[in-house]
């Protein structure tokens, strides 16, 4: 029997009876809609996060100072310099697995400009740092290594600093600004990076040659420098090892006896990313299973509906038989009637669910990424369903005894 | 009326087990039908003629005896070579007309050649056709609803001649009629065994057994008499003869031209 005619014989039966049809469907929409848009959402989160991570820098790992410990009272990472400009040297020139290293001193300064002062982080360090941590410049350059070895004051600029000093069009490349009482040519501004995972505002900062720094806040440059380093590893396979390496260097440097503790840390930024991830992914699971769940739910209402269809339809389907209709080909009605409810169900739940992750997306601004895939794997899932539980409705019918279903009233 | 019979029932039984009772609805009947009959098969309610009607129409299969349906054993079928064997070789005509409802006229009629696999081209040719023959050219687009009781008979009967059937079996064809449409569906019945179609007709009333040109009578399982329309007549008192409500038509019964 020419599938084509059985297929428009199922659809006129669905559409025999629209409401009946709609409500049955309702369960494989909402359980395709609900999937769709809560893996639409999970990937968005998702990608926020690695975006977040990646805009700290990709590869990379940030070494604290050790923690002070005097008389019993002993303070956080950080609150004593133990990590010297020599130790960075040394990362720097012995650890293969490393690839660039960068310090990072910070402190709040207010920046003066001709009209306007605004107080923000300012970080000395060197040209690596903008490397490692992805971030180019949009006006301007970079200051150079001959900057930072000459300590120049010079001072490259994030975006919101630029608009709190010079208005939000402004080009203050070449202009002079005060950091504190020390006044700063601006050589570049840096491009625009966003907020980091917690909200901070990366373009709210602004950075001046490391030994700039060292001389002009921190009053000298001596042997310890206190700040924290970037070392960013050659690539993110080896990011663990040069951890590992970066740290057995420290210790011998700084001549730690074997069981001592390390009198500084190191922080793998790609681990915290990684178990980010990994928690978003939980989730995402989490809600989808739910989703899938209300599928199957669904799948259980087409079966329902299909058995109650089937009971209705028994004279009908006696005189189909009596008029030479196989049993193959009632099996095959049935399952086509289950099928059309079930694939229709799951195109109107990619609409909706694809229409609720852009609604989300343009109401509240969500992360929200609708992926092909799942798009495909719900349709071909709803459809399976229309299959499973279509299948015992329609064999029902087609072992239905012909004498018996044109009996029937 | 050469060659071997159209249909040969030999000494069928069929028992039915409903709980620990077992009922035996045909309690051994043997009869041949020829090509071109018009037959009708009488007896009251619970006498055997539906399961015989059930039997014949392949709905059913026999307990025991032989059953040779166009020189093809029906006992040896499955469920698909019966299904095949009803589509393609027998026409079904029921009391309660047995329309697809909300479905057209012409639609109702075409669905034999559905399930046969005829394209919808050929379909729609030999649906017309079938309904023309019946009358009911005017009626295509009409569904059941749409349609008086006679005409929705006719229906069915076009959908029991589109295959181009052996053999149409006729289940009470007129027990939901009244009897002026009775006779109508009737003489159509005869049209077409006139036209050389063999009909198989069961049904409790005389009247409508008058216009078959044999009757067979069933009665506890078992068949009471087979006679010719003439051999009836003649067996009939004189007296008798004008009692019944006689056909509007007189019954032809002399076979075919």
């Amino acid at each position: 029997m020419n599938p084509f005619v059985t297929l428009r014989i199922a659809l006129r039966a669905v559409l025999r009876n629209k409401m009946r049809s709609f409500l049955t469907t309702l369960g494989i929409i909402i359980g395709v809609g609900a999937v769709i848009a809560m893996m639409a959402i999970g990937a968005g989160a998702k990608a926020q996060v690695e975006q977040a991570f990646a805009a700290m820098g990709t590869n990379l790992l940030i070494v604290l100072p050790g923690s002070s410990s005097t008389g019993g009272s002993k303070g956080g990472f950080g609150s004593q310099p133990t990590l010297t400009w020599d130790d960075l040297a040394a990362i720097k020139n012995e650890v293969a697995t490393v690839k660039a290293v960068a310090p990072s001193l910070r402190a709040n300064q207010s920046l003066v400009s001709d009209q306007l002062n605004w107080t923000t982080s300012v970080t000395g360090t060197t040209p690596e740092y903008f490397d490692i941590r992805n971030w180019p410049m949009s006006d301007g350059a970079l200051f150079t290594q001959q900057d930072v070895d000459a300590g120049n004051k010079v001072i490259v600029l994030g975006q919101t600093v630029v608009s709190r000093l010079f208005g939000p069009t402004a080009s203050p490349v070449g202009q002079t600004i005060r950091v504190g009482n020390t006044p700063f040519s601006v050589v570049g501004v840096a491009g625009k990076k966003g907020q980091s995972a917690t909200g901070q505002d990366y373009d709210d900062a602004a950075f001046i040659p490391s030994t700039t720094f060292a001389h002009r806040i921190q009053g000298g440059l001596g042997k310890y420098m206190s700040g924290q380093m970037y070392v960013q590893s050659t690539s993110s396979d080896t990011t663990q090892r040069a951890l590992e390496d970066v740290r057995t260097l420290l210790r011998d440097r700084h001549k730690l006896p074997p069981g001592a503790d390390d009198d500084f840390s190191i922080r793998n930024l790609a681990e915290i990313a990684g178990a980010q991830a990994e928690g978003t992914d939980t989730m995402t699971t989490l809600l989808a299973s739910v989703a899938a769940v209300s599928l199957l739910v669904g799948g259980i209402g087409i079966m329902n509906i299909m058995l109650v269809s089937v009971t209705e339809r028994t004279r009908e389907i006696g005189i189909r038989m009596a008029i030479g209709a196989k049993p193959s080909s009632i099996l095959l009605q049935f399952l086509i009637e289950a099928l059309v409810l079930s694939i229709a169900g799951g195109l109107v739940g990619v609409a909706s669910g694809v229409g609720v992750a852009w609604w989300l997306a343009s109401k509240f601004k969500w992360p929200v990424q609708v992926q092909v895939d799942v798009i495909l794997i719900s349709v071909a899932f709803s459809a399976a369903v229309g299959i499973v539980f279509g299948l015992y409705p329609a064999r029902k019918a087609s072992q239905l005894d012909p004498i018996d279903a044109l009996r029937y009233e | 009326m050469d060659g071997p019979p159209l249909i040969e029932v030999r000494d069928v039984t069929k028992v039915y087990q409903t709980g620990d009772v077992e009922v035996r609805a045909l309690a051994g009947v043997s009869l041949e039908i020829r090509s071109g009959e018009f037959v009708a098969i009488m007896g009251s309610s619970g006498s055997g003629k539906s399961t015989l009607m059930n039997i014949l129409g392949c709905l059913d299969r026999p307990t025991q005896g032989t059953y040779l349906l166009a020189g093809r054993q029906v006992a040896k079928m499955g469920k698909d070579e019966l299904a095949e064997t009803r589509n393609e070789v027998l026409g079904f005509v029921f009391q309660s007309f047995n329309l697809l409802a909300r479905t057209t006229a012409l639609e109702n009629v075409e669905l034999p050649l559905v399930y046969r696999g005829i394209g919808s081209k050929e379909r729609h040719r030999r649906g017309l056709r079938a309904l023309e023959r019946v009358g009911l050219e005017k009626r295509l687009d009409h569904t059941p609803a749409q349609l008086s009781g006679g005409q929705q008979q006719r229906v069915a009967i076009a959908r029991a001649l589109v295959g181009e059937p052996k053999v149409i079996l006729a289940d009470e064809p007129t027990g939901n009629l009244d009897s002026k449409t009775s006779i109508e569906v009737m003489n159509l019945f005869q049209e077409l065994g006139r036209a050389g179609i063999t009909v198989v007709l069961v049904t409790h009333e005389p009247d409508i057994a008058e216009f078959a040109s044999r009757v067979i009578v069933v009665k506890d399982g078992l068949i009471q008499s087979d006679q010719t329309h003439q051999q009836r007549v003649a067996e009939v008192p004189p007296s008798l003869r004008a009692a019944p409500a006689a056909p509007a038509t007189p019954p032809v019964a002399k076979g075919t031209p």
